[in-house]
């Protein structure tokens, strides 16, 4: 299941237990149904997601906020054996991309 | 210079991936390949009564070559008719390329005349997809999809190709090369010793095989391990023939309708080398009481499958055939008296039960009775249900790719077109098609295909006028309410096949039954065989639904088994 990331409490203050996977995927339009689509059809939990093309816009960057306790080796293996997705990173769920979006999610 | 249109590159590039038969049907989105196929002139194309049909054509064409087979379907509803027959083959990890029209690209999205979202449909039951937006594009994108399909654990990929695409011309210089299958990853040399370390301090080991040993045609390797350290070898559905039955050392299936010293003997075991499985519910039982007292090696090519269902002691990213065959040497001669003796004794007191299997008119009779009238050239093709399970079960699968059989999905309908394109795929050998009466009704318009093609298909439909193993089920653990599975109707199916064209006999008013279905099993050409069985008939032993494997019920007297 897709969640929106605005749920009480703030964001910022859910960071434990939490992961952010930064992702380097193709830059075309079916991408983004191939990873939400992984996720829910494995019943992954995803708390957020952000996807900006990079570079000359041939590769996106999609950057995942997910559950740690989720089995998160089995969410990677599943990725990379996505054609589409070329590099999964694994930073701590304090990473600058979503904390510093929570001013956009306010109420 | 070329100058062609999409159509002419996609027939052309399927031609220089050795593509000489497929299967598919034509529709208003997909003409202008097919008149790029009608050109050409050298590809062989099936014409099939549903697109299903050439789904599974195509897969019974990939299962036994091994190599990617390709099937062809329109727009909307020619697109979500095959998608079963691709969601097969991905669960089955079979590789087919199944290529669909589209409505032109300016009628994308105004939900257009047989416009339905193929791409957005196919992305979680392919391997890899493609909603392809250039001729130029599908130069690199028809080799990629063959090299996916190939490569790794094989698996299905769609390709949606808009028709104004087929028809835009494009100007180039040189084809592509074909795709191929990646190399396999290198083996992990530590991860062998360690397996051949936990191996030489086995006492009860036994290996646990499945369609990964099959789709690397490692069975050589299977059996020089069993045979040098006396490993008994467990086998998945898909996995039958890795080790030929009969050997000594195959245990034949496991799990939820294997035979009891089977699953006994796993129960005991110390050591489980996995190989080219993926512990799936049917054959593990209750995935934590499998194997309980054992070490668990596992080894697969796909990376996600290592510790998905069970966190193994050690794994290996690997062919199944490399990682064994690394093995290998590692490995001293070791007779282990005490367990084989153990597996004997098993055998000896908990053996598959196969009641009736010299009367041809019992569901074992039949199978073994059509065994004995066949020799291991054959190719035995199965649908879904009872007479699936008694396949497994009964008849002696003695080589990897002989046996065709819906296992991931377990989809009904697979049987018939599946045994065509296994025909078309091996001319000279003869296919048996054993099917039930529910399956067969599933995908029946194909005896016209098989008719018009002439193939070498014998059907066997076992007849007991039911959905057998739901009325099964039904009596086992729903208090005997049966409901929806006995049908009131009684097909006349030698009536039907005469009717499209294929002979028919019925060894149910047969005067010798076994002498009728060794006539129909030598003609030439289609056959249909109609053999009425008892609908209390039941398959065991059973492990219910989310039991463990040592519960098994039925099949428990001991009776002699037949040789």
């Amino acid at each position: 299941m897709l969640k929106p990331a605005n749920d009480n409490p703030p964001p910022a203050a859910r960071t434990d237990g939490r992961a952010v996977l930064e992702l380097t995927v193709a830059n075309h339009p079916g991408v983004m149904s191939h990873v939400c689509g992984l996720f829910s059809r494995r019943a992954f939990n995803v708390e957020a997601i952000l996807c900006m093309p990079v570079g000359d816009g041939r590769q996106s960057h999609i950057w995942l906020l997910v559950h740690a306790d989720t089995p998160l080796e089995q969410m990677v293996a599943q990725l990379l054996k996505l054609q589409d997705v070329f590099s999964v990173r694994r930073h701590e769920a304090a990473h600058d991309v979503f904390v510093r979006l929570e001013e956009y999610f306010r109420e | 210079m070329f100058n062609l249109t999409g159509a002419e590159i996609i027939v052309g590039l399927l031609e220089r991936q050795g593509i000489t038969t497929l299967a598919g049907i034509p529709g208003g989105c997909n003409l202008p390949l097919y008149e790029a196929l009608a050109r050409c002139g050298r590809i062989r194309h099936i014409l099939t009564r549903h697109e299903q049909g050439a789904g599974f054509i195509a897969q019974g064409m990939a299962r036994v070559t091994g190599a990617p087979a390709v099937c062809l379907a329109t727009s909307g509803p020619g697109a979500t008719n095959v998608l079963t027959a691709i969601a097969d083959a991905k669960l089955d990890s079979v590789p087919v390329i199944c290529i669909t029209g589209q409505v032109p690209r300016a009628m994308i999205g105004t939900d257009a005349f047989q416009e339905v979202d193929t791409y957005g449909l196919s992305i979680p039951i392919t391997k890899h997809n493609y909603l392809v937006r250039s001729a130029a594009e599908l130069l690199e994108v028809i080799p990629r999809a063959f090299a996916i399909a190939a490569s790794g654990r094989p698996g299905p990929v769609l390709i949606d190709v808009p028709k104004d695409v087929q028809l835009q011309r494009f100007e180039f210089t040189e084809w592509p090369a074909p795709g191929q299958p990646a190399a396999p990853p290198a083996v992990d040399e530590a991860a062998i010793a360690a397996i051949a370390e936990r191996l030489a301090a086995a006492r009860r080991p036994v290996l646990y095989v499945g369609g990964g040993v099959v789709a690397c045609s490692a069975g050589e390797q299977v059996r020089r391990l069993a045979e040098r350290a006396s490993i008994p070898v467990a086998m998945t559905l898909l996995g039958l023939g890795a080790l030929p039955a009969g050997h000594p050392l195959a245990l034949g299936m496991l799990g939820m309708h294997g035979a009891r010293c089977t699953n006994l003997l796993l129960e005991e075991a110390d050591l489980v080398i996995a190989a080219g499985v993926r512990f799936d519910d049917r054959a593990t039982g209750k995935v934590r009481e499998f194997c309980p007292h054992a070490a668990i090696v596992h080894i697969d090519i796909d990376a996600s499958e290592l510790g998905k269902i069970k966190t193994p002691a050690t794994a290996v990213l690997a062919s199944a055939g490399d990682a064994l065959a690394a093995l290998l040497p590692h490995v001293a001669a070791d007779e282990r008296p005490a367990w084989r003796g153990r597996l004997e004794s098993l055998r000896r007191d908990h053996p598959l039960r196969m009641d009736g299997c010299d009367d041809v008119r019992t569901p074992y009779g039949l199978i073994v009775q059509t065994a004995a009238l066949l020799d291991d050239e054959a190719i035995i093709a199965t649908d879904v249900g009872q007479h699936q399970m008694w396949v497994a079960q009964a008849y002696p699968i003695r080589r990897q790719r002989q046996l065709l059989t819906s296992g991931g999905l377990g989809t009904m309908g697979f049987g018939l077109p599946a045994a065509i394109g296994a025909a078309l795929a091996a001319p000279d050998r003869t296919i048996v098609c054993f099917s039930g009466d529910g399956s067969l009704l599933m995908n029946i318009q194909e005896l016209a295909t098989a008719a018009e093609e002439n193939v070498n298909v014998k059907v066997i439909v076992m007849n007991n006028n039911s959905l057998g193993l739901v009325h099964q089920q039904q009596e086992l653990f729903y208090q005997g309410r049966l409901f929806a599975c006995d049908y009131r109707l009684k097909v006349d199916f030698c009536a039907i096949a005469e009717g499209f064209g294929v002979p028919a006999c019925d060894l149910g008013t047969a005067a010798d039954p076994r002498a009728r279905l060794a006539e129909a099993l030598a003609a030439p050409g289609p056959r249909l065989i109609h053999a009425p069985i008892d609908v209390n008939e039941m398959v065991f032993p059973m492990v219910p639904p989310g039991a463990a494997n040592r519960d098994m019920i039925g099949g428990a007297t001991h009776v002699e088994a037949c040789k």
